[in-house]
């Protein structure tokens, strides 16, 4: 038994370094937050006026916080933010929203948090953990993403009940997950997933992988992978539509410059970044 | 000195468990509906995933220690590869061969008519994927250990390969077997990428503790503190009272 | 249950090449120094290496077949008892692989452990048991799956002197009742000589000799052998009643013989003396002491010179001539000591 033990004891050491999957979400996002620090800018001012060019005392690096549904927009926007402050390096870091708000509230050192839902900005708000009031800026609503050319014909959410249609969701626990569930309901539709899926990007790529026929995710989601899905527009989204509130925290190592980046999402060029992604304006 | 860090790096992040537990609202929170139903999932494929893992995996490992072929070493290396690959890169190629388009499941469903992804067997599919080369590896090193001149013995005696492995080589790499079935086991049971990305996340089918976990942090951190709990104790009760079994037997 | 074997083995800077016969009740000792491919040999009888001479048993060729095909018994040198079976079990593994019916087998096994004398241990695991034990464990395991043909792979080695003894007398008797042929390889000429009926001396994978005991004791023809049987031998031309050794050296035998021959006489045949002496026997050199050893109740004297010799002689000789390395003596043999015969 002894030999069993020992042998035990060595791949154990293998096992902790295989389960390291559960984690990988926090771990990016947390690496991402060990950036920042307040540089010599003045950092008593206000909030930073902002039209398109920006303002000029901010500089330093910035760290921003942001619902992954957001990667592509906000990939697009930090490049013209940092074009119009040459003097400020932005990193990202995307995930979830709620294990981001989770971070937060465990002293993650960030800049931003743009969420994918008022509920985890919520959280932070409430942690004391926001410098002002969250705006929101911009909202997303759902879609039917079916697989390219919509091979089963589906046009509206009484399609999904079809026997043999195999649909993912979102689990209840996550955003979408629950604005699926709103809009279910709204529109009367008793239906049955195969799965529940942890977040939206999962159930989308169920349908990218052709495991099943359809699933409901964010309409930018759908945008994103329109080589591969197709997004169906259905009414009842409306009773759903999910808004993407942003605020800069409390302890922003670059305040300056995190409410520039804050006012600077809110100009007319970059709104039109996101309703380009598939966002409505709030 | 580096034993003790060893030991605290290990049992720490269990304290903060423990410590963080919210024991007053434990009872209420145990009885929740659908906690039961995620850990007797856990522990129903964990366990197939287990028995699945053995029966391919010990005589994978004995064609591993006992025989000699070209490419053999490729084959030890592409063994291990479960445990190198990310557990949902591991789930995707799961997907991609067995799912409704991959490479046998679009045969299997036209065949047979079975589907694998989004159903118990995905589950135990996914798990014993990424917990065999825990076994195989166990395995083969006992393998290695033993002395293959007691299945030349048992060969003069009249006994065919087969006989000699069962009746001679298996009960001297017992505890070996053992290790790695526990193991395999231990992972299987704390299983999550894989198992989301090919069989999704149902409740009652599909969704094992882990992953009742992951959603439960999504909304409540207590709840998730108090699910591995769970998890944790019913592993290790069980692992404690096999162990007991060994020994006293 | 006659084998008829060529065992042809190579492997890396080393073949073996041995023809080897048994009839049903014989023992055939294969004795040689280590290395000399005893043990493959035997392994290769046994289908444990690859043999690519022909093996016949009963008329049968079974080279072609695996081990468990070939009805040959094995009692490894360290027996290889299966640790986590019993005696009994260990013992009924045989006939339970020929599908004997469990009881059946464990009566059987019971039967040959009480042939053994070990009805006392059938329950014991392997572990428990002494050295001698475990030996005559192996021998009924061997027999009880009743094969055509036993091997036995130095059987003795493993055992204390003092087991040896009587484990030997065991085994001859045991030996004696099997019904097939037996091949055993050992080192040891005193296991050869109890043991067998004939014997194989093997060196580098190849036979030097062949013969019964006293054929072999009486008449060794390598170096190796003569060692073994504690004569010296020369080699030379024998020519009437005198052999000359290869720098001429004239050995007079007792009997006449002509042409190649060896000459050959034991230790205890060699005189030493301090000075030549007087009406000299005719084999008479002078010679170095190169070593003293004590053998037996005698000391073995090395002496180097006209020819190499080893004498005994006893302690109070060995007093009386101060006998020490490099004290210069003579040797002389009586020539009706010596005996010729055919190279």
């Amino acid at each position: 038994m002894r030999r069993v033990l020992a042998g035990l004891a060595a791949v154990a050491l293998l096992a902790t370094a295989g389960c390291g999957d559960k984690s990988d979400k926090s771990d990016s996002a947390g690496g991402g937050g060990a950036t920042g620090g307040a540089t010599g800018a003045a950092t008593g001012g206000a909030t930073g006026g902002a039209t398109g060019g920006g303002v000029a005392q901010a500089s330093g690096d910035l760290t921003v916080l942001a619902a992954a549904s957001l990667t592509e927009s906000f990939n697009k926007i930090s490049e013209d933010f940092q074009k119009a402050n040459p003097q400020v390096k932005v990193t990202i870091s995307y995930g979830g929203s709620s294990s981001l708000a989770q971070q937060i509230t465990s002293g993650a050192p960030a800049d931003v948090f743009a969420s994918a839902s008022p509920k985890n900005m919520q959280t932070i708000v409430d942690a004391g953990d926001a410098s002002g009031t969250p705006a929101v800026f911009v909202k997303n609503q759902l879609v039917i993403a079916v697989p390219k050319g919509n091979p089963k014909g589906i046009t509206g959410l009484s399609d999904l009940t079809k026997p043999g249609l195999k649909v993912a969701l979102c689990a209840e626990q996550v955003p979408c997950g629950a604005a699926a569930k709103t809009a279910l309901e709204a529109a009367g539709v008793k239906l049955t997933p195969v799965t529940l899926e942890q977040d939206v990007k999962a159930a989308l790529s169920k349908v990218k992988l052709g495991e099943v026929d359809a699933s409901l995710v964010y309409r930018t989601d759908a945008r994103a992978a329109a080589s591969d899905v197709d997004g169906v527009e259905f009414p009842e989204s409306a009773q759903a539509i999910n808004n993407y509130p942003i605020a800069v925290l409390k302890n922003a190592p670059n305040p300056t410059a995190a409410a520039a980046f804050v006012a600077f999402v809110q100009t007319e060029p970059e709104i039109k970044v996101l309703t380009d992604a598939g966002f409505q304006k709030p | 000195m580096p034993a003790a860090a060893g030991l605290a790096f290990l049992v720490l992040p269990l304290a903060g468990l423990l410590i963080r537990a919210p024991w007053s609202t434990l009872p209420e929170r145990l009885t929740e509906p659908g906690i039961l139903a995620a850990l007797r999932l856990s522990l129903v494929t964990a366990t197939i995933a287990t028995a699945v893992c053995l029966v391919l995996g010990v005589p994978l490992a004995w064609v591993l220690a006992r025989t000699d072929f070209p490419g053999r070493r490729l084959v030890r290396a592409l063994v291990t590869v479960p445990l190198v690959l990310p557990p949902v890169v591991g789930g995707v190629a799961l997907l991609l061969v067995f799912g409704r388009r991959g490479l046998l499941g679009g045969w299997l469903d036209a065949t047979f008519g079975v589907s694998l992804p989004f159903t118990t067997a995905g589950v135990v599919l996914a798990e014993a994927f990424v917990a065999m080369p825990f076994l195989v590896i166990s395995v083969e090193g006992a393998l290695r250990g033993a002395d293959s001149r007691y299945e030349e013995a048992a060969a003069t005696l009249g006994a065919s390969r087969w006989t000699a492995f069962r009746r001679v080589t298996l009960p001297l790499i017992a505890p070996g077997v053992l290790a790695g079935g526990v193991l395999c086991w231990a992972r299987a049971l704390g299983e999550f990428g894989a198992t989301i990305t090919f069989a999704g996340n149902f409740p009652g089918r599909t969704q094992t503790m882990p992953l009742a976990v992951y959603l439960a942090l999504e909304q409540d951190v207590d709840a998730a503190i108090v699910l591995s709990l769970l998890l944790l104790v019913v592993s290790v009760g069980i692992l404690a009272a096999l162990r007991d079994k060994w020994v006293t037997a | 249950m006659t084998l008829d074997a060529h065992i042809f083995v190579e492997r890396d800077n080393f073949e073996l090449d041995v023809a080897l016969t048994a009839e049903p009740g014989e023992v055939v000792a294969l004795l040689g120094p280590n290395g000399a491919g005893k043990t493959t040999a035997l392994r290769a009888l046994a289908g444990l290496v690859e043999n690519n001479g022909e093996i016949w048993i009963d008329g049968v060729r079974v080279d072609r077949e695996p081990p468990e095909k070939r009805r040959i018994g094995v009692v490894f040198q360290d027996y290889l008892l299966f640790p986590h079976l019993s005696a009994l079990d260990n013992v009924a593994f045989g006939p339970r692989c020929r599908h004997v019916p469990r009881r059946q087998a464990r009566e059987q096994a019971k039967e040959w452990l009480s042939r053994v004398g070990l009805s006392d241990h059938v329950r014991k695991k392997p572990r428990q048991l002494s050295g001698g034990q475990a030996q005559r464990v192996a021998l009924a395991r061997a027999l009880a799956a009743e094969p055509k043909l036993l091997l036995l792979d130095e059987p003795l080695a493993a055992l204390d002197a003092r087991t040896r003894l009587d484990t030997r007398a065991q085994l001859r008797h045991h030996l004696s009742a099997f019904p097939g042929a037996t091949v055993l390889v050992t080192h040891d000429p005193l296991d050869a000589l109890m043991l067998a009926d004939r014997l194989v001396i093997v060196e580098e994978g190849r036979i030097v000799q062949t013969g019964d005991a006293a054929t072999i004791t009486a008449q060794p023809r390598t170096d190796y052998v003569a060692r073994l049987v504690g004569l010296n031998l020369y080699r030379g031309r024998a020519q009437g009643g005198t052999v000359f050794l290869a720098d001429g050296f004239p050995l007079v035998t007792a009997a006449a013989q002509e042409g190649e021959a060896f000459a050959a006489f034991p230790p205890s045949a060699v005189a030493l003396y301090a000075s030549r002496p007087d009406g000299s026997p005719r084999n008479t050199w002078p010679g170095t002491v190169t070593s003293v050893a004590r053998h037996g109740d005698a000391l073995r004297v090395e002496i180097a010179g006209a020819i190499a010799v080893a004498a005994d002689v006893t302690p109070a000789a060995a007093v009386h001539l101060g006998l020490e390395v490099g004290r210069e003596v003579w040797a002389s043999v009586k020539a009706t000591e010596v005996r010729s015969y055919r190279a």
